[in-house]
């Protein structure tokens, strides 16, 4: 990657090392993403359709921890997967699934706190209609979570956005290793602090363009679902 | 063919029951019975509980006091009952997938679903809209696409909470009709309604709620023509019970 090329440049002609760097981010916010959903999802659900002991301070925690600082999760995967953590022996540390480890971390709580919102605004309104009709506990949560879906679009969005924003856990647990663990944050705030400005205003073009892209799809889906389902 | 329970919720008999919520009595010492004839009509002013009545007749409330009988049994789950809301919620997808969803929630086999789906449609007017979503039908076409939902259940007894209540006249008809001809197929009607000249259409059987408690009740003839109670001359007078 030049040092001195523009950064328009270096986006228009494809740099190889720029899209290498952009690649290995889009798999490891798409990869937190998706595995956050995997729990957040079902665990947001569960909390918004149970009633137990302590649900309450459960769902301030929730809540709290979607301001979780990324360097603080970093911290604790850190200490998770460091040689003399418990998990120490993966070697795990320095590498892309760490960095999805992290970001997982860090997204979990953001998607489970809007599943839980969402899920318990539609419950209060289905409630009398499912239950006049005898729908089972687990045909209950498979309904209220499709006819959430598009909400729950926008919560997978959040979370998204937040693992894709972020810098201080991955470059905790990942090192910033330049060709295997380098994303385009943790590029730019090293460009940045290296003077090398055009760089890091052409990765900083390319992750907004990518975020805005998929806030857009997204829009366009919910849309359209409207138009056919109401 | 799906399993469907073959023993009856009829006659559904409440025995002194009282319904207390948040020390408030909701329901106040009422024994009456419906029985499978010719529709039931609530009656009585706002907050009298007639829809704290639906609501315990189909299972949804427990009782405080006293007790309510389904075909003699106590506990009874509702698969031959259903229950038409006063705002009843569409669910986020078409009319037809509306029905499509009761008719499984109702244990309706999925080759039975498709014909059944059209024939409710057909019975409540709707079969040109099957495939708009039901959050934009209007307010009319809502009712009735929540009629042919609880009818889905293929019910023995049908509640309705004032389903006529925020419709105009012709929107009023159509419901009027609908209920007109499942009761004619034999379905037990019990409907909620605070317009006289309704209950005067539909009533086989009259019941005048007042603060919980029944002032009157009995074939609708007899109570239109010669009531008993003082507070159901002044209900019918046109006075206001407070």
């Amino acid at each position: 990657m030049p040092e001195n090329a523009s950064a328009l440049h270096l986006v228009l002609t494809g740099d190889p090392a720029l899209f290498a760097i952009v690649r290995l981010s889009l798999i490891v916010s798409i990869s937190a993403t998706f595995f956050a959903a995997l729990i957040g999802v079902p665990l947001g659900s569960l909390i918004a359709l149970t009633r137990f002991r302590g649900r309450e301070p459960v769902i301030v925690v929730l809540n709290a921890l979607m301001g979780l600082p990324p360097v603080v999760a970093g911290l604790a995967v850190y200490l998770m997967l460091s040689r003399s953590g418990p998990l120490g022996s993966w070697g795990l540390l320095f590498t892309p699934l760490a960095m999805v480890v992290a970001q997982t971390v860090l997204v979990t709580p953001i998607i489970a706190a809007l599943t839980r919102q969402t899920i318990e605004d539609l419950w209060l309104e289905y409630r009398d209609e499912l239950t006049a009709m005898n729908v089972g506990p687990l045909r209950r949560v498979r309904t209220l979570i499709w006819d959430a879906r598009f909400s729950l679009l926008t919560a997978l969005l959040a979370g998204f956005g937040r693992a894709a924003a972020e810098v201080g856990a991955i470059i905790i647990v990942g090192g910033n290793i330049q060709g295997f663990t380098r994303t385009m944050t943790t590029t730019i705030a090293l460009e940045t602090s290296k003077g090398n400005l055009p760089l890091a205003i052409g990765l900083g073009i390319v992750l907004i363009t990518i975020v805005v892209l998929i806030s857009a799809l997204a829009w366009g889906a919910r849309r359209a679902a409207e138009r056919f389902s109401g | 063919m799906s399993v469907r329970s073959l023993e009856s919720d009829l006659p559904i008999c409440f025995s002194e029951v009282g319904i207390v919520t948040s020390g408030v009595a909701i329901l106040d010492d009422i024994s009456l019975t419906f029985s499978a004839d010719a529709p039931t009509l609530l009656i009585g002013p706002n907050g009298s509980g007639k829809t704290t009545l639906l609501r315990a007749a189909m299972g949804l409330l427990p009782v405080s006091r006293g007790r309510i009988t389904w075909g003699g049994r106590e506990v009874s789950p509702p698969t031959r009952r259903a229950i038409m809301f006063q705002h009843p919620v569409m669910l986020r997808r078409s009319a037809a997938a509306n029905i499509r969803y009761a008719l499984a929630a109702a244990g309706v086999e999925r080759a039975e679903r498709e014909p059944r789906v059209v024939e409710l449609l057909t019975l409540v007017g709707l079969e040109p809209l099957a495939h708009r979503p039901a959050r934009r039908l209007s307010g009319g076409e809502q009712q009735r696409l929540s009629l042919a939902r609880a009818l889905a259940r293929d019910p023995a007894v049908l509640f309705l909470d004032e389903p006529t209540a925020s419709l105009d006249p012709a929107a009023t008809k159509a419901i009027e009709d609908i209920v007109r001809a499942i009761s004619a197929r034999g379905i037990k009607v019990v409907m909620a309604t605070h317009d006289l000249g309704e209950a005067k259409r539909l009533a086989g059987d009259i019941v005048l709620l007042h603060r919980g408690r029944i002032i009157e009740s009995g074939p609708a003839e007899r109570f239109f023509a010669a009531p008993a109670a003082d507070d159901a001359k002044s209900f019918l007078a046109g006075e206001l019970l407070i």
